[in-house]
């Protein structure tokens, strides 16, 4: 049992600290938000990639610097913290970890060495809105054709989808099994509808309208597993987004607590503020040990690590949906407008519960897979 | 950071494991399985098995007979402890006045009392809160006035658990009612057998004698059971809270009340199916087991810090909030997984020796009588609101 992070993650998160204090402000970050997106030129990813971050997350065997589920868990918790804009999960994580599971040599050299080169960004559209939250329960086709395989049907918020080079699609053969397809920006068939989600990130709908790809676009016409343990390591950097995001909201609303007087006296010195204040922060701490628990299982096997992975979502689903409530509350209307910078984090904490399962998936999935015994 | 145990860690909790298995009896592993209150007598017998192990004092050094474990073996020890169905060792001797008399006592003290708690000679009970004083405790009135070599105390205690079993209790007096509220209290240490003590009965809404009044009228205490100097009560009182705090997540007994839940709850037919079936209950399990999941890496979290010589500080507050609303959670499903089977109170079983031939109602007799005892959990050891307001002001500076 050891909690302590190494000399080199220390310094990791140092560094991703500063420069989310550099380069994120809440200015820097709305110009960011506001200027067209430049997929992988963006500066900031261009700093990304010069401090290793794209390499980080990927193993040795791939290229990467063989970083662990901690080490991803800290930089999630940094972007976090600062809001970070660059899609580093659906971008570079998600899409990136499914090649290096499933693609051959030829599909890793053309579209995974390029993407931890900071060279161009993916994305993972695995999302349908029958769906919702199962991965499995798709009704996107793809139908082995004599030039290669026919892509039907359509994905919901597959974030990233617009500054993407390539993205890859789940689809469901006719053997019943899942496949993860590579789509490319000019594909003939598919048609993007773009936009923001309420918590400021680019992404869109996509249609496939009998699409045809080459047989080289097929990564895998089994993915299922892969799928699982990709969406498993999505969870846990999700989990450690809130954290960071979390940690925020709560030392801004302590702040704001101190400063605010009414009644003549700071509001902090109402107890009943103070015992709202404590209840944030003890979901605050039980969301760390969750967070840990998600990054920490990943190398474990699948029935182990869902079990957990679900668990560590669910919990963290509702911790910040509690902090992003109180955080509104006790900074009374303020914490209603948009220039109030928390409200920024209340959004991101509140819409972290629909990306990859939402609390209540999560509990269903704990409910169903429930031990007899402790 | 990794979550798992050591090798060497694993291979002590199957040395704690094969040790309960051979050498706790199995009367009392029993009555601790159905929830049944033990007599003083089997609380000594249990703790003079663990003496003879070396293993009563976890917490103690090993210069003073403590098995010289660390943090993460007392907390596996405890877990297998609960797991095991062994009694909780009786904590007012061992865990709350041995740290305070080997921390502030003087070596007569230690030479004295410390050998004495570890043979089980002395049944100790703790005169902490008053009729006036409960989470406000340095408002105690009961009052020790110096008569030459004696202190002459009068007022009255309560809460004093187990106080009925006690020939020793420690006891915070106010010797100088001048001072500053902390500043005028003293620590002493006195005979239960003194005359002018008495001790009665408080029975508590699960119909148990768990909890006494203890009052003291004239009790001439010798000067030499002060511990510490006159005046520095109050800094003995904090630095034994602090050590009662230490494991107060109660983990080990939160882990074996869900297992004791699910197998409830597997047993019991609801609407012709198992009860853990039922979506509504299932769901409520569901929630406590992942409640337990991260109260558990939390507590992992504070051992760890205490492991490298830190302090327990907020998390040991957040722990005792957030144990005792899952014990209580807990307690609270066992009671209702039970189901009309929760109404007979059948207390000569529960308190005395009385014997009940039907399985189901023996396994059941418990439940709503634990459920209510329960409800100290989150009272007691400083309340949680008390506890809130220690984060606000220690940790968050409000």
């Amino acid at each position: 049992m050891d909690f302590s992070l190494s000399d080199e993650q220390r310094m990791l998160a140092d560094t991703l600290n500063r420069l989310g204090i550099d380069r994120v402000s809440p200015e820097q970050r709305r110009q960011m938000l506001e200027a067209p997106a430049k997929g992988a030129a963006s500066p900031l990813w261009q700093t990304f990639a010069d401090l290793g971050l794209l390499h980080m997350p990927f193993s040795e065997a791939v290229g990467g610097l063989g970083g662990e589920g901690t080490d991803l868990m800290l930089i999630m918790q940094a972007f976090g913290r600062c809001l970070s804009p660059e899609p580093y999960l659906a971008g570079l994580v998600l899409p990136g970890k499914l090649l290096a599971r499933l693609g051959d040599a030829e599909q890793q050299a053309r579209w995974l060495i390029p993407l931890l080169e900071g060279k161009h960004q993916l994305a993972l559209a695995w999302q349908e809105t029958l769906a919702r939250y199962d991965a499995h329960g798709i009704t996107t086709t793809a139908r082995r054709t004599n030039t290669g395989w026919e892509i039907e049907g359509s994905k919901q918020v597959v974030l990233n989808a617009a500054a993407a080079a390539g993205i890859l699609v789940t689809a469901r053969l006719d053997d019943g099994q899942l496949g993860v397809f590579i789509v490319q920006q000019g594909d003939v068939g598919v048609r993007y509808h773009d936009y923001l989600t309420i918590d400021d990130q680019p992404a869109s709908d996509m249609t496939f309208d009998t699409v045809n790809l080459p047989f080289e676009a097929c990564l895998s016409a089994n993915a299922g597993e892969a799928l699982d343990a990709t969406l498993a390591i999505g969870r846990a950097a999700l989990c450690a987004e809130a954290l960071g995001a979390m940690e925020v909201a709560c030392d801004q609303t302590l702040e704001y607590l101190k400063e605010r007087k009414q009644f003549g006296t700071p509001l902090a010195s109402f107890q009943s503020l103070q015992h709202r204040m404590v209840d944030m922060h003890l979901h605050l701490e039980q969301a760390r040990s969750m967070t840990i628990l998600a990054s920490t299982c990943l190398e474990q096997p699948a029935e182990g690590r869902d079990y957990r992975i679900a668990a560590a979502k669910a919990y963290c689903g509702e911790a910040a949906r509690f902090i992003a409530e109180q955080a509104i509350q006790l900074h009374g209307g303020m914490g209603m407008t948009e220039e109030c910078y928390v409200s920024h984090y209340a959004k991101r904490l509140i819409m972290f519960d629909h990306y990859l399962g939402d609390t209540d998936h999560h509990l269903e999935y704990v409910s169903e897979h429930l031990s007899a015994v402790a | 950071m990794k979550l798992n145990f050591t090798p060497e860690e694993q291979a002590f909790r199957q040395e704690v494991r094969r040790f309960l298995e051979h050498s706790l009896p199995e009367d009392i592993r029993e009555r601790v399985r159905l929830g049944r209150r033990l007599s003083a007598k089997d609380h000594i017998r249990w703790q003079n098995i663990l003496n003879d192990q070396g293993w009563l004092a976890p917490n103690w050094p090993k210069q003073h007979g403590g098995p010289g474990w660390g943090p993460v073996q007392r907390h596996i020890f405890d877990e297998e402890c609960a797991a095991a169905h062994a009694p909780t060792v009786v904590p007012f001797g061992i865990n709350m006045v041995a740290p305070v008399i080997m921390h502030f006592g003087n070596e007569e003290q230690q030479r004295h009392y410390l050998p004495r708690i570890l043979n089980n000679q002395d049944w100790w009970c703790q005169g902490y809160s008053e009729p006036g004083a409960g989470s406000d405790l340095a408002s105690v009135k009961t009052r020790a006035v110096r008569d030459g070599e004696h202190y002459v105390v009068t007022g009255q205690k309560t809460w004093t658990t187990l106080g009925q079993h006690a020939n020793m209790m420690f006891c915070l007096v106010r010797t100088d009612p001048d001072a500053k509220k902390q500043a005028g209290i003293s620590f002493l240490l006195i005979d239960m057998d003194s005359p002018g003590i008495t001790v009665r009965p408080i029975i508590t809404l699960d119909g148990a004698h768990e909890v006494n009044e203890v009052f003291l009228d004239q009790v001439r205490v010798p000067i030499e059971n002060r511990v510490g100097e006159e005046g520095q009560g109050w800094t003995c009182a904090k630095f034994l809270l602090t050590h009662e705090r230490t494991s107060i997540a109660g983990l080990g007994h939160a882990k074996q009340a869900l297992r004791h839940l699910k197998s409830l709850a597997a047993r019991l037919q609801h609407r012709g199916r198992p009860l853990i079936e039922s979506p509504s209950f299932r769901q409520r399990v569901v929630r406590a087991e992942i409640e337990l999941m991260a109260l558990e890496v939390t507590n992992l979290r504070v051992i760890a810090a205490t492991s490298e010589g830190c302090a327990p500080g907020a998390e040991s507050s957040l722990l005792k909030v957030r144990g005792s609303e899952l014990r209580q959670e807990l307690s609270d499903l066992t009671r209702r997984a039970l189901g009309p089977s929760a109404l007979p109170f059948l207390d000569d079983f529960l308190y005395g020796s009385g014997e009940l031939n039907d399985t189901h109602q023996a396994d059941s007799a418990a439940g709503a009588a634990q459920y209510f005892n329960r409800r100290k959990l989150s009272i007691y050891g400083g309340a949680n609101e008390i506890q809130k307001s220690i984060v606000a002001k220690t940790i968050l500076n409000m």
